[in-house]
């Protein structure tokens, strides 16, 4: 528990001055804009849009710079200000096989229909540091070549024809919503999804490098990896039909797993899968790969004791809005508390002490 | 969607365009084409969010996986049509210029508008599109065996 003490107003309002200051950082430096953060500084961007759980890259390069770059803090500015929007309804399930590829990679078929795009991708990249991006300076244009890409189907859901990777459910249910009701145990797995889609994208990868380390193993392959722009359809109720209310690029990441078959499922390859806001490579995979370990129960595996196995663990701290909150809190004035353990230490010292002393006067 | 009719086909296309419009486009368009007609709101415009879902495995059944921010508005022209305003983001002017269009689409004015604002929209967009797509194709893999290693 904290106490909310009076005083100090004085020094809040100017240490929120000094802040404003300091954000702005040496004026002789351009200010900058926030069509700069959006443009340049887009996975930052990207980042604060999925774990803010809002697609909105204006806000979120607004919340980036009134944040100094803190992510977490921009992150928490725009859980902050979702709260403050009317829902106007719920999209259809986005159609990713309609997606507009900018990449889509698979690492366990070379020759898929609609082939392998690379995107503009860190990967084959030397990680030295390019000093000529320190010099103001024209960048290069990108090459084209005439696209023929149509739909680019899935690349599981073709390769299914043996029977050999599980297949999804539909059954037309209607998903839980974290934002409505709070999250309880058991945690169907779209309540999983919805909750590992806006997760800290450290916590998630930790938690996936686990389970490639030993940690409920499920050697995960990328059947697929894709980022692109795709449509969002809702039903407009007052006109009675779909219309698309905008698109958005997102990041979808399907794994095939092996899988030696359990007490209910025969052997075959089980699937994990990862999809994101904006193009956020890294957050999909790892979000697959703990998607998985989470499915253990429904696939008749083994309980290891592997912290990605376990929902209750996972789903509770790996919200960075939540886990900040209260690692913060403890910062903030608790003297009251502090005051009476103090007293009970003091308490406990003396009766030690008291002890002590009789022992060696016998 | 089989059931619309082919009327309600057309106008989910045009909601479509306009609510992907790029930042004041429309309004440009919908300026140069035609003097602004005067209306009456029917729900001033209002920035909102719609929850997007996604499905497990890309094809299996929904779950909600955050949402995007939505401005939408309704308007009745001086004949009565109605015209309903849905974009993407935080853009009032937008919502605006997009009811008015989808209400002037539904009058004698429709060829102008279709001509002198959908058109160059629709083209607009397709560029934007292609650029993309023929930059993702020129980083298409193409692969090649080197060596088999069994002669």
């Amino acid at each position: 528990m904290y106490v909310s003490v009076k005083g100090g107003e004085r020094a809040i309002r100017n240490a929120h001055g000094w802040l404003a200051e300091e954000r702005r950082g040496d004026r002789n430096v351009t200010e900058l804009s926030l069509a700069q953060i959006r443009e340049q500084l887009t996975l930052a961007v990207n980042r604060v849009m999925a774990e803010g759980s809002l697609y909105d890259p204006d806000l979120a390069a607004l919340a980036i710079k009134q944040a100094r770059g803190d992510l977490i803090e921009a992150i928490f500015l725009i859980r902050a200000y979702r709260t403050t929007l009317p829902r106007f309804g719920y999209s259809e399930p986005l159609d990713t096989a309609r997606m507009t590829c900018d990449r889509r990679i698979s690492a366990t078929f070379k020759d898929l229909p609609g082939g392998q795009i690379l995107g503009p991708t860190f990967d084959y990249t030397h990680r030295l540091l390019d000093f000529k991006l320190a010099a103001e300076g024209d960048a290069p244009q990108a090459h084209s070549q005439p696209a023929t890409q149509g739909e680019v189907p899935h690349v599981t859901e073709f390769l299914n024809n043996e029977g050999l990777i599980e297949e999804t459910a539909r059954t037309g249910k209607a998903p839980p919503d974290l934002t409505r009701e709070p999250l309880e145990m058991p945690a169907e797995r779209a309540l999983r999804l919805q909750a590992l889609t806006r997760a800290d994208e450290g916590f998630t990868l930790g938690l996936a490098y686990s389970t490639q380390r030993g940690y409920a193993r499920n050697h995960a392959f990328v059947g697929e990896l894709r980022i692109g722009m795709v449509a969002i359809e809702m039903e407009i109720p007052e006109l009675g039909f779909a219309i698309e209310i905008g698109d958005m690029t997102v990041t979808e990441c399907e794994t095939v797993n092996q899988f030696k078959g359990s007490k209910t499922e025969p052997p075959q390859f089980t699937r994990g899968y990862g999809l994101v806001f904006g193009q956020t490579e890294r957050k999909a995979i790892a979000m697959a790969l703990v998607d998985r370990a989470l499915r253990w129960e429904e696939l008749g595996e083994d309980y290891v004791g592997a912290p990605a196995q376990d929902a209750e663990f996972v789903l509770s701290h790996a919200d960075n809005i939540q886990a900040t909150g209260f690692l913060e809190h403890i910062k903030l004035p608790h003297y009251v508390d502090f005051q009476s353990e103090l007293e009970l230490v003091r308490k406990l010292r003396r009766t030690v002490q008291a002890a002590q002393s009789q022992e060696a006067a016998e | 969607m089989n059931d619309l009719s082919s009327q309600n086909t057309d106008r989910k296309k045009w909601m479509s365009l306009l609510a992907k419009a790029p930042e004041g486009r429309i309004a440009a368009l919908l300026d140069t084409a035609t003097a602004r007609p005067g209306f009456d709101w029917l729900r001033a415009p209002e920035v909102g969010s719609v929850m997007v879902r996604g499905r497990m495995g890309g094809t299996g059944d929904a779950f909600n996986m955050g949402e995007m921010t939505v401005t939408r508005c309704a308007l009745k022209l001086g004949c009565g049509t109605v015209g309903h305003g849905y974009v993407q983001g935080r853009r009032k002017a937008c919502a605006e210029a997009a009811a008015l269009i989808d209400a002037l689409m539904q009058t004698q004015a429709a060829p102008r508008i279709q001509a002198e604002v959908l058109d160059p929209l629709t083209e607009e967009t397709e560029a934007r599109q292609t650029s993309r797509a023929d930059k993702a194709a020129a980083t298409k893999v193409d692969f090649f065996t080197m060596s088999r290693g069994e002669d």
